[in-house]
């Protein structure tokens, strides 16, 4: 059997697979409990030698329905269960949420409130670009050490989001309308001290790493995805852009106060493996940047607006849809109300779910081994694509 | 960008027939959706996104709602001919009356599709697509040849909600495992008896726990 | 220049390895449980109920308005209403809870009890090691088990605890000075017009703070 023949003419441009004439193909489950599928997530490939020739992902082991969830419970009720979607970056899930209800009612935020939200998300995407280049390198077969270095900045920022909001993971944090509480002077000092030394951090991983022969060998030209399939397939995030394609909702949609900040979007040229490595480390120095923005403006003033809401909270009829720049990419959510305490539907856009599309596409023709990584350099967390 | 009303106006100038509707959006969001005739939504989408003003490259969101059949009752006016007493003369006299009656609306599965431009930079631009009814004429045309993303967002419609997307090139359950035969996210979705309740139940879950008990303790007492 | 990076990453790796003796940055491992890291203030694990005063049941401030059992996302709450009252801070009768369950198996540690509850009555414990062998009896709180003093609030959230009591002292003086008023206008009232009627109740307003 031919693999290409399978697919659909124009879908994919990976590598040519090699013909070795007579043979078996050899079909393997990966997964669910694989350590490198970073959850529980399953491909069942069909080998031709060490090639694939053909993956499905198959995924749902984590499914709760978080969308009837969300339908059956008030929309404050529905906030802290969006901690669990992406529990690696729980605070831009609760900004994800908080904004598209607050289009759905056409509610203002204050700006500290917005100040604190744009410090809290980068913030969660510095630590989610570091977890998921120490991952991405712990797929690779450096187990331990460069993945403890991302961990250790890591603790330092749940420890910062802990002393905010009284969680380390499900901050539970925004509201419609502001934030839940706000932050003190110490805190704010404590959030300059660590991002004062984020940048030491990035140098630190970069000379590590960026040179390193066996990651280049490994990276380089693995799993490319084209410009033109990286958009029709909606993948969005760090992985289109080291596509090279320029998007980022905070650029297109200004959402917050993004217009306020001066940062550039790194893109990338070839959109292999090492591009979107390369493309999170250099997000992470623009966050670094933001973040310096942000505290040096954050004015006083209240975090919530007085005209906000919290019990019995009833949107007139109508829909939104709101979405942000979530450090996997875009994060909407689609709400429908009829007017009623309970959203009528209450969709979850998860980035993680639509960038695993073009997983195929990518690993078509790759031996085994670089699957793990490429699956490792879409930065898939399964709480997100379950739901 | 375009207001909705020029989008309707540009895709019946492309695609004659198209028939496109414009739905409404009452909330303070204003984002208004097109409602697209199934025959004719692969052609108005290719247009959307080949169009050169519009360019809408990137599918964003596709999503399903279930809108169940509803049962309005409603005041009808109905004139008919009474027999009264007018001066004494029994005669007959034309007379309205209003009369509650009872009426079934059908219902429908939706299909909403958000789209925005990557190359202009603008968006969203809301289509939806309805079902003829929720039980045997569920099909919509896919949009997967067109846009890639609608993909695995289509399937999990197909699994959840049970809209078949007739074009798709893999349409399988995605979330739910095979063989699974309900569609939960819709309305009417009622949950299988399968379940171990914790101690602690209380309000609907308690109710639920006494009705599961009591189903297992008469089939043991049937068994026996 | 081959194994160039290897080099470097057992340079970074031995740096680490050095520092960690002399840099308290570097060194990350907390020996648990003979060491500890400071707490957190702001920690919230699963909820407690406050009390005021010496005794539990007499202090308790819930007065069972059953808001934090409906808004409960995961439903971990069960209250059981009284059919008699007790007076709470203010000195106007009240309900208690009869039982006040929470399975701790259930709670998702949101706060939004907290938040919805009008008469600061419930609030996060900071307290996690709770690890019991009995699954169910053992993670589910009744009322005693969740009564905690006010005490014991302000020795694990000193700041926000002592905002609570400043508010509930406005309160409490704002009643008291209600029913001060009203009591010396049943006293002119029955001066004016002597067969005394019966003394005119104050009627205490409704706390509202609380709801952020």
């Amino acid at each position: 059997m031919s693999a290409s023949a399978t697919r659909q003419e124009g879908w994919s441009k990976a590598p040519a697979i090699v013909d070795y004439g007579e043979g078996e193909l050899l079909e393997v489950s990966m997964g669910p409990h694989h350590p490198s599928t970073h959850g529980v997530f399953r491909m069942d490939v069909t080998l031709q030698g060490e090639q694939i020739t053909k993956l499905k992902p198959v995924f749902g082991y984590l499914h709760r329905n978080h969308e009837k969830l969300g339908e059956g419970q008030s929309y404050l009720a529905s906030m802290p269960y969006t901690d669990r979607l992406d529990y690696i970056c729980s605070l831009t899930n609760n900004w994800a949420y908080a904004l598209a209800v607050e289009k759905l009612v056409g509610q203002e935020v204050p700006e500290r409130a917005e100040y604190l939200r744009v410090i809290v998300g980068e913030l969660t995407r510095v630590q989610n670009h570091a977890l998921s280049v120490g991952f991405l390198i712990q797929d690779m077969g450096a187990s331990g050490t460069p993945l403890m270095y991302a961990f250790k900045e890591r603790e330092k920022i749940l420890d910062l989001f802990e002393s905010l909001t009284g969680s380390r993971m499900m901050c539970n944090y925004m509201r419609f309308g502001g934030c839940r509480v706000d932050a003190t002077p110490a805190w704010l000092d404590e959030v300059r001290r660590v991002v004062a030394g984020l940048p030491k951090f990035a140098d630190e991983f970069e000379r590590l790493l960026c040179t390193n022969e066996i990651l280049m060998a490994r990276t380089q030209g693995v799993g490319v995805l084209p410009a033109e399939l990286a958009m029709s397939a909606g993948v969005t995030g760090p992985m289109l852009r080291a596509s090279g394609v320029n998007y980022d909702i905070r650029k297109v949609d200004h959402y917050g106060i993004y217009d306020r900040f001066d940062f550039k979007v790194p893109l990338g040229s070839h959109g292999d493996v090492y591009d979107r490595f390369m493309i999170r480390l250099l997000e992470l120095r623009e966050s670094i940047k933001i973040l310096e923005q942000a505290l040096r403006d954050i004015p006083d003033g209240p975090v919530m607006d007085p005209k906000a809401k919290i019990r019995n909270f009833r949107p007139k009829p109508g829909e939104a849809y709101g979405r942000i720049e979530a450090p996997k990419g875009e994060l909407g959510f689609y709400l429908i109300s009829d007017g009623s305490g309970n959203p009528y539907r209450y969709r979850v856009r998860p980035p993680s779910f639509v960038n695993l599309t073009v997983l195929e596409d990518m690993c078509l023709g790759h031996n085994v081994a670089d699957v793990v990584l490429i699956l490792g350099s879409v930065d898939i967390v399964l709480g997100e694509v379950d739901r | 960008m375009k207001t909705v009303e020029e989008i309707k106006a540009a895709i019946e100038a492309a695609v004659p027939g198209a028939g496109v509707e414009i739905v409404q959006n009452p909330g303070p969001a204003a984002q208004h959706s097109l409602l697209l005739q199934p025959e004719h939504a692969v052609d108005v989408a290719k247009f959307l996104r080949d169009d050169a003003e519009l360019a809408l490259t990137f599918l964003s969101n596709v999503t399903g709602v279930d809108w169940p059949d509803k049962e309005i009752t409603e005041k009808v006016k109905v004139t008919k001919m009474v027999t009264k007493t007018v001066d004494g003369v029994e005669q007959q006299v034309e007379e309205t009356v209003e009369e509650p009656r009872k009426r079934v609306e059908p219902g429908y599965l939706e299909v909403v599709y958000h789209l925005y431009s990557m190359t202009k930079k603008h968006g969203p631009v809301v289509l939806r697509m309805r079902t003829k009814n929720r039980t045997d004429a569920v099909e919509l045309p896919s949009m997967t040849p067109v846009w890639r993303s609608a993909e695995f967002q289509e399937r999990e419609i197909f699994d959840l909600f049970g809209v078949v997307f007739t074009g798709h090139p893999d349409l399988r359950r995605i979330l739910m495992w095979e063989g699974f035969k309900d569609h939960p996210m819709r309305r009417d979705y009622v949950e299988p008896d399968d379940y171990d309740y914790e101690p602690t139940a209380h309000d609907a879950v308690l109710a639920k726990a006494t009705a599961h008990q009591a189903r297992i303790a008469e089939q043991k007492g049937a068994g026996q | 220049m081959l194994g160039e990076g290897i080099l470097k990453g057992l340079a970074e790796t031995a740096k680490n390895f050095a520092g960690s003796y002399v840099s308290k940055e570097r060194l990350t491992t907390v020996q648990y449980p003979e060491e500890r890291v400071a707490p957190i203030e702001a920690t919230r694990n699963f909820p407690f109920l406050v009390y005021d005063g010496e005794d539990a049941f007499a202090g308790l401030r819930c007065v069972s308005c059953q808001i934090c059992e409906k808004e409960c996302p995961p439903k971990c709450i069960y209250i059981e209403k009284s059919k008699d009252k007790k007076p709470d801070y203010v000195g106007k009768p009240q309900n208690y809870p009869v039982r006040f369950d929470i399975d701790i198996s259930v709670c998702m540690s949101c706060q939004i009890c907290v938040e919805v509850c009008p008469f600061e009555a419930i609030k996060m414990d900071t307290v996690f090691e709770l690890a019991t062998d009995d699954r169910f009896g053992g993670l589910l709180l009744d009322r005693e088990k969740l009564s905690k003093s006010n005490e014991y609030y302000h020795t694990i959230h000193p700041t926000e605890a002592t905002e609570v009591d400043a508010r509930l002292a406005e309160e409490k003086a704002k009643v008291e000075a209600k029913a001060k008023a009203a009591a010396e206008a049943a006293a002119a009232k029955a001066a004016a017009a002597p067969p005394a009627p019966p003394a005119a109740k104050p009627e205490a307003p409704k706390p509202t703070g609380g709801a952020e």
